[in-house]
């Protein structure tokens, strides 16, 4: 009995694996049944809508992605330290004098990619008309995917504390002051009062919501970091299990009707 | 221990590092050696594809003809990987470069792609033939290969957060042809009267082996590439931050670029809040006012041609090709640059924008208004243009060119996909007026902050 045969026979492996290996159309079909991950699959689908060409492989790398961006982030949170006084040195040292300071490049990079593919991901299901009925519920999940893919991006983006880093959020959440009625530099803002005192000033406006303070300081840093790590990861992770399960609910992934 | 301020670590912001004894302005410059020996590598690298490609049509498609067209054009590359390999130090003249500088501008830019996106839709089936995509997908890299010896280009496409733009041009390139090419193909079919080729594979096989291995494949391709990538490529890590200096320009994430391109022709609540919210909701809504129940699950293009038009138009005109310009033509100030240009902090541009007020009261009437009073009055042509625009347009489409589509949508749906459209076209309208008319704010009451 080779060492192979002998640990497939073992009682642990059979207690993990409860069926002989995937190699007959029985025991193919067992395993995508009997495994937690396998099972998001369904047994059997049809040609067409596998093909690498038809569908781009951008959702499902989409998802790898953010597994990637999962694990190297949490990793990542060993390391760095979301104040003043540490961020900044915390990166310098990730890049500078930490072993696995390449984490941070993959956690970078990956979200970049990670932005590439899901736009690339919504491309492919629009141009084959994969939203069209019965799947519009799930274009719409998809879509609020999308806007916490790019709010888990840019919150990210201010982790660093550099110049590249509070300018860019500087930038975009400039945005939130003009938001109309909710930003006090926004149409209609100046109608919300109540007798003379306005209700919407620079101490309780929708960027003072998202920046902890009137600009952006420590306490943007502790706020961002928070929805980065904790906030949005689990919705996306929430959102996720509902987009997967209606592909499957609503006829597995498309093809020709 | 390193405090804030402390030192210069990293480059300086938005710098322009140029090489030693250089001349940004003029272009007299030259190619290092490290330089010279990447830009030979790449050329040998489309040696190499070009040369799997002659394989292709040699071995497979019998076609000599193809074959020998190919060999030929790797040879052009192999030329001029050897000039690059042996430090030739060829460098794209300096009048090209500034034909091209000269050429380039915010509307030559948005009406070339314009005109590119047009064209590609209407030459569908000759573009997307694989040797016609193959000869633009040879002559895009020859251009890059080409610019990237300026060195002003050069220093604006290395940058670290800037190498993911280039994986987008190309990749939004690669997919487009990809998406049309099997459209095309599905069309001819569907006009022959045979089913598209998704349908003639219907047969169910099982997910493992054939999809799971395809998944295991991608994902150790994915990691290998952003391995790769991550020990190449350093990500970026400028001085520390401080409120006192910001760089210049300060520009948002590359993915918000395009909005941040919008807030040269609209107010940040409208180009920062009204229209990404609008973007949301109409990708939101594109399946409940689509009510074409054609190319479900295929590729196609003539059963969907508003829809994909539309769709293509949103994404690759007016969100990929905008994030572009404001990422690589966009410098300080948020002055228009050329791609071989210096950005130069001190270029001054003359904005003479002016109001639909002033030109009505002012231009026509003769009539001028005291600061701050009477707004409603002075902003009213500007106010009645917008309440038209909103409110009158799309009752009169329904009446008149739309109303195929208005009597199979309903009055609901209808309402919904127009006024999507309105806001999707305020951005290319406004654009036309300010380069046109010098249009600055057709509504301005700066009292609410309500311009538009």
């Amino acid at each position: 009995m080779s060492v192979g045969d002998y640990i497939r026979n073992s009682q642990v492996w059979k207690s993990i694996f409860r069926h002989p290996a995937p190699r007959d159309r029985r025991n193919r079909v067992v395993v995508m049944l009997t495994n937690v991950f396998l099972h998001l699959h369904p047994v059997s689908v049809r040609k067409s809508g596998i093909a690498l060409s038809y569908t781009w492989c951008m959702g499902g790398l989409t998802f790898f992605l953010f597994l990637v961006e999962t694990v190297t982030g949490v990793l990542l949170m060993f390391y760095y330290r979301p104040t003043l006084e540490h961020a900044y040195n915390d990166i310098l040292a990730l890049r500078d004098v930490t072993t696995l300071g390449v984490l941070r490049e993959l956690h970078r990079w990956g979200a970049h990619a990670m932005v590439i593919t899901i736009w690339l991901h919504m491309y492919r299901v629009f141009l084959t008309g994969s939203y069209k009925p019965p799947r519009e519920f799930n274009w719409s999940v998809g879509v609020i995917l999308l806007v916490l893919t790019l709010l888990l991006s840019f919150t990210g983006y201010l982790l660093p504390w550099d110049q590249l880093a509070i300018w860019a959020i500087t930038v975009g959440s400039n945005m939130a002051r003009a938001s109309p009625f909710l930003g006090y530099e926004g149409p209609g803002a100046t109608l919300l009062k109540v007798g003379d005192v306005s209700l919407i000033h620079s101490g309780s406006d929708a960027r003072f919501l998202l920046l902890g303070g009137r600009f952006v300081s420590g306490d943007t840093l502790l706020r961002f970091y928070v929805l980065h790590c904790v906030a949005i990861p689990l919705a996306v992770a929430v959102l996720i299990a509902i987009h997967f399960w209606r592909v499957r609910k609503d006829g597995g992934i498309s093809g020709a009707l | 221990m390193l405090l804030f301020g402390q030192g210069q670590i990293g480059p300086e912001p938005f710098a322009r590092p140029n090489e030693i004894g250089e001349d940004p302005v003029f272009h007299h410059q030259h190619l290092d050696a490290s330089t010279q020996t990447g830009v030979g590598v790449f050329y040998l690298l489309i040696v190499l594809m070009n040369l799997g490609f002659a394989a292709y049509w040699f071995y497979n498609r019998r076609d000599r003809k193809q074959a020998n067209i190919w060999i030929v054009v790797a040879l052009v590359f192999l030329i001029h990987a050897a000039a690059y390999l042996f430090h030739a130090g060829w460098i794209l003249p300096a009048f090209i470069r500034n034909a091209v500088d000269d050429f380039i501008g915010p509307v030559t830019y948005f009406m070339l792609s314009l005109v590119l996106f047009i064209l590609f839709i209407y030459y569908r089936k000759g573009c997307t033939e694989p040797p016609v995509a193959w000869g633009i997908l040879n002559i895009s890299l020859l251009a890059s290969g080409w610019a990237i010896t300026d060195s002003n280009f050069r220093s604006i496409i290395t940058k670290e957060d800037n190498v993911p733009i280039v994986l987008l041009i190309f990749s939004v390139g690669f997919f487009t042809w990809l998406g049309m090419r099997k459209a095309v193909v599905n069309d001819e079919r569907m006009a022959r009267g045979e089913p598209p080729l998704e349908k003639l594979e219907d047969e169910k096989v099982l997910v493992w082996p054939d999809l799971v291995y395809t998944e295991l494949i991608c994902m150790v391709i994915a990691t290998f590439i952003l391995v790769i990538w991550g020990v190449v490529l350093k990500a970026p890590l400028e001085q520390p931050a401080t409120s006192a200096k910001a760089p210049n320009p300060s520009k948002a994430p590359w993915y918000f670029l395009g909005l941040q391109e919008m807030l040269v022709y609209y107010d940040p609540w409208m180009a920062g809040v009204v229209l990404p919210t609008m973007i949301l909701v109409g990708l939101i809504a594109i399946p409940y006012i689509d009510f074409n129940q054609k190319g479900n699950g295929y590729y196609s293009f003539n059963e969907r041609k508003v829809a994909i038009v539309t769709f293509n138009f949103g994404f690759i005109v007016l969100w990929v090709t905008l994030i572009v310009l404001g990422t690589f033509l966009r410098g300080p100030n948020w002055n228009f640059f050329g791609p071989f240009e210096y950005w130069d902090p001190h270029k001054v541009l003359p904005l003479n924008n002016v109001n639909l007020s002033d030109m009505f009261w002012l231009g026509l009437m003769g009539r001028v208004f005291e600061e701050g009073k009477d707004w409603f009055l002075r902003e009213l042509p500007g106010i009645i243009l917008v309440v038209l625009y909103m409110a009158a347009l799309p009752p009169l489409l329904a009446k008149t060119v739309l109303k195929p589509f208005y009597v199979r949508m309903g009055f609901v749906r209808f309402f919904v996909l127009v006024t999507l459209i309105q806001f999707m076209a305020a951005l290319p309208i406004k654009m036309v007026l300010r380069w046109t008319m010098n249009l600055k704010y057709i509504v301005y009451i700066p009292e609410y902050f309500f311009n538009i």
